[in-house]
């Protein structure tokens, strides 16, 4: 038999992806467009040609297994050998496990909405490229969530304070701060979605959250969560093109998109920098020993990197977010107030709270001349002599929480560090309080969003906080009921000197470290 | 002989997460799979309702008439989490490369029958358009299903359906130039053949329920078109005219499907022992999309088998009817 040998054209890489993603779609005649295709034009975003996507990067499902799986068995294959190991002993000191569960209750259950949101959006694009960048990340982001489950599993067998992350993230106060972020994008239009988390949290703040964490585990000994860190940290590379195309993409498609994306860039830093106000506080007081502090990290991630990012980005007409300027005039102050109010309210939290060493303290005068010692160092010092008195400080209500981000009001006025700022608008004939300007911009221009936020305080009061429970029953007691309600115990909550967790791993390193006679 | 390490030995406290416990029980030890499964969803009050759908929660488990008392029933048999499906898929994908390789470095593709080659062409290529769309409607369940147990398996399976969508334009690459690509994507868009299935694909992409969708596309639709396509002309038919080649560079989808096969009859069953409304709704929904199937796949296995297409079509169907019966959506 002859065969002809012709020798085939050699296809782009380029080429042979679009082949490969775009190739596969095409355009709908039997239903229309916009029924198969119904949520992504009522935002208002115009886009004229899908087909101008630009692949923030090339990989096909074949290279993506083969990929992934050398990760996911490098990492497990650390992971047993951790907790084989018996490898929480080797940590750098008990109070670093409050770091893992603020990690877990906070952090993981977020990664699982991002993987449900990328979801959501990887169907409901119309251009094929994006949709695909998109599922991927959605399978992406449930790795990350399961890895970080699994890898902070081995914790949760020795320690408090994990073993309910779901029921709490769900249910307690503190934790809806978090939550009502990611529902917050969640429930926006898919632009605003992908901008909010794709660009906004993934981009412009992710080495704010990374870092802390990731360094902080590396810094404390922790290899599990340091290791499905740097694992995952090739998946963050290629989310964080994605995002940057997408606002690229989106700007260059239509000059009416502008204010429409300067608009959510501006809610959603601000948004995100809310959330980050729980990582401010563990990188500067909860890490034994810690990497950088928070207004270091600010520094180097947002004002240099970030201000090349909106420099270049200048060119669309895209300006650096009001709120930054507050957020600088905050700087100073943020980790102390979060850890005093956490200190303050450490029975309605599930990991535990202390007093700052004096070491600790003069480390914090030192990265924070400007104000630590002349507004926080005498709070601190006041509160160490109330319990070495034997009556501990502890708050007895629950605080006011704004409206939007859910953060008690805690925050001065920018600028004026005694003065407590007070933002409140009506709606509808009832009063609603915010924690700064800007909550209060992103309120009234979604009201009837905003107003359907469960606060944990309120929902307390309500009554929605007693389960089963029955609240006309003699002798109820409310806060007993609520306890129960949200499956927190005395064990989880409180003052980490007297918690099992300091004991326990006091005692076990000794057995590991000790040998009795 | 038996070597005995010591490592220091304290005993935990719990043995797995609260939620995990209150399914497996607190004694017992949870595996990958349920750790990274069970209650991953929230469930009860949200904090706001998705503004491009008010009528319902952002998860909401009525996005479907399928009513479940427990959603974490829907358990999945291999047991895939992400990183147990990656090295899964990961080893197939090894196997489908070295079969590419072997095929070109050896000349099969040439080395076909010219209308072997032809029929294979024509019939396979516009194929990676069924598999985005069932891509696209399993996203569907992955993003509005409920519960992290099934939205897992579609999201593996939707991906799936993105790599088997690759690797047929990969075999068109390989048996010819890339043009042949745009020839299969016409006769998708315009060819008598093709019409009717893509019909079908295109009426799910707008269905709104997802277990209707998750009903027509998984077990329905793939369930006729893998073993009628890939068991029967793939393996049986073009390999008996000296096609073989083509079978190689499709074994990823006839294990694929073998394995998917598990996944989503072990979801049907589940769904329809739960209760007679469920089963009667499955019931329905089988019945609508396999009539609309079978006459989609018709002329598509005519492009191989012209008139054997229907008594080919007969025998898929007596072992698609068997299965059916035994998931109970018959």
């Amino acid at each position: 038999m002859d065969i002809a040998v012709t020798k085939k054209k050699k296809l782009g890489l380029k080429e042979r992806y679009a082949l490969m993603t775009r190739g596969l779609g095409w355009e709908p005649t039997y239903q229309s467009v916009d029924d198969v295709f119904p949520m992504d034009t009522f935002e208002g975003i115009k886009i004229h040609d899908w087909d101008a996507w630009e692949d923030p990067f090339r990989l096909t499902m074949d290279a993506y297994w083969k990929y992934q799986a050398e990760k996911e068995r490098k990492l497990y294959a650390i992971l047993d050998a951790f907790a084989q190991g018996n490898g929480h002993l080797t940590l750098s000191d008990a109070r670093y496990i409050n770091t893992v569960k603020l990690f877990i209750n906070g952090l993981a259950p977020l990664e699982y909405m991002s993987h449900r949101g990328f979801a959501h959006i990887g169907r409901q694009f119309r251009g094929v490229g994006p949709r695909v960048a998109c599922m991927m990340q959605s399978l992406d982001e449930m790795r990350h969530a399961q890895t970080q489950v699994h890898a902070i599993s081995n914790y949760n067998r020795y320690y408090d304070g994990m073993a309910n992350f779901r029921h709490h993230h769900t249910h307690l106060p503190y934790l809806q701060v978090p939550r009502s972020f990611f529902e917050d994008a969640a429930t926006g239009g898919p632009f605003e979605f992908i901008v909010a988390i794709g660009f906004a949290f993934e981009y412009v703040l992710t080495n704010l959250v990374f870092v802390p964490f990731i360094s902080g585990a590396a810094y404390n000994g922790d290899m599990g969560a340091m290791t499905f860190g740097f694992s995952a940290q090739s998946d963050e590379a290629r989310h964080m093109t994605l995002g940057l195309e997408v606002i690229k993409f989106v700007l260059e498609q239509d000059p009416d998109n502008l204010p429409i994306v300067q608009k959510w860039l501006n809610k959603w830093t601000w948004r995100g920098v809310r959330v980050l106000t729980l990582v401010a506080m563990m990188q500067d007081y909860m890490l034994p020993k810690r990497v950088m502090s928070w207004a270091e990290a600010w520094e180097i991630y947002f004002e240099e990197n970030c201000g090349a990012l909106f420099r270049d980005l200048a060119r669309y007409g895209i300006e650096v977010p009001p709120c930054v300027e507050q957020v600088r005039k905050e700087r100073d102050h943020l980790s102390h107030m979060a850890w005093c109010q956490f200190y303050q309210a450490r029975g309605t939290s599930n990991f535990h709270a202390w007093l700052p060493s004096k070491e600790d303290m003069d480390w914090l005068s030192a990265k924070y001349p400007d104000t630590f010692d002349q507004y926080y160092r005498p709070r601190f010092e006041y509160w160490a002599k109330l319990e070495e008195e034997g009556t501990p400080f502890e708050a007895q209500t629950p605080p006011q929480q704004c409206q939007v981000c859910q953060i008690p009001t805690i925050f001065p006025v920018p600028g004026e560090p005694l003065t407590r700022a007070e933002h409140t608008c009506e709606h509808d004939g009832e009063r609603f309080h915010f924690c700064s300007e800007w909550c209060q911009v992103i309120f009234e221009d979604e009201p009837e969003k905003y107003v359907q936020a469960n606060l944990g305080a309120h929902e307390l009061y309500k009554g929605n906080l007693f389960g089963d429970a029955d609240p006309t029953a003699e002798g109820f007691d409310p806060m007993a009921a609520a306890m129960a309600f949200l499956k927190l115990t005395p064990a989880e909550s409180g003052l980490h000197k007297d918690s099992e967790d300091a004991r326990n791993f006091d005692l076990w390193r000794g057995l590991a470290t000790r040998n009795d006679a | 002989m038996q070597m005995d390490l010591k490592t220091v030995s304290i005993d935990p406290k719990r043995r797995t997460f609260a939620h995990v416990a209150e399914r497996i029980g607190a004694d017992k030890i949870a595996s990958r799979y349920q750790e990274g499964t069970f209650d991953m969803q929230t469930e009860g009050p949200q904090h706001y309702r998705p503004l491009w759908d008010p009528a319902h929660d952002y998860f909401d488990p009525d996005r479907t008439k399928i009513a479940m008392e427990d959603w974490y029933a829907f358990k999945d048999p291999r047991q895939y989490y992400y990183g147990s499906y990656v090295i899964a898929r990961s080893r197939q994908q090894e196997t489908a490369e070295s079969a590419f390789t072997f095929v070109e470095s050896r000349g099969l593709g040439a080395a076909m029958p010219d209308d072997v080659r032809d029929t294979a062409l024509r019939l396979l290529l516009p194929l990676r358009h069924v598999a985005w769309g069932s891509s696209m409607n399993n996203e569907t369940t992955a993003a509005y299903g409920y519960g992290a147990a099934i939205t897992q398996g579609a999201l593996y399976y939707a991906m799936d359906q993105l790599g088997i969508a690759q690797f047929i334009t990969r075999i068109g690459l390989l048996l010819d130039e890339a043009e042949c690509l745009d020839t299969a994507k016409d006769a998708w868009l315009h060819d008598d053949a093709w019409q009717p299935l893509r019909r079908l694909v295109e009426d799910l992409f707008v269905e709104k329920d997802w277990f209707e969708v998750l009903i027509a596309q998984d077990l329905v639709l793939d369930g006729i078109l893998y073993p009628l396509i890939y068991g029967e002309i793939v393996d049986n038919v073009l390999t008996m005219k000296g096609g073989s080649a083509v079978s190689m560079v499709c074994q990823f989808q006839s294990e694929w499907h073998a394995e998917a096969t598990k996944w989503i009859d072990a979801q049907v069953k589940v769904a329809a022992k739960e209760s007679d409304a469920n089963a009667e709704l499955i019931k329905g929904w089988t019945s609508k999309w396999r009539a609309r199937a079978v006459s989609a796949l018709l002329p598509v296995a005519a492009i191989a088998l012209g008139d054997g297409a229907e008594a080919q079509m007969d025998e898929v169907l007596a072992a698609f009817d068997k299965r059916l019966a035994k998931v109970g959506a018959a």
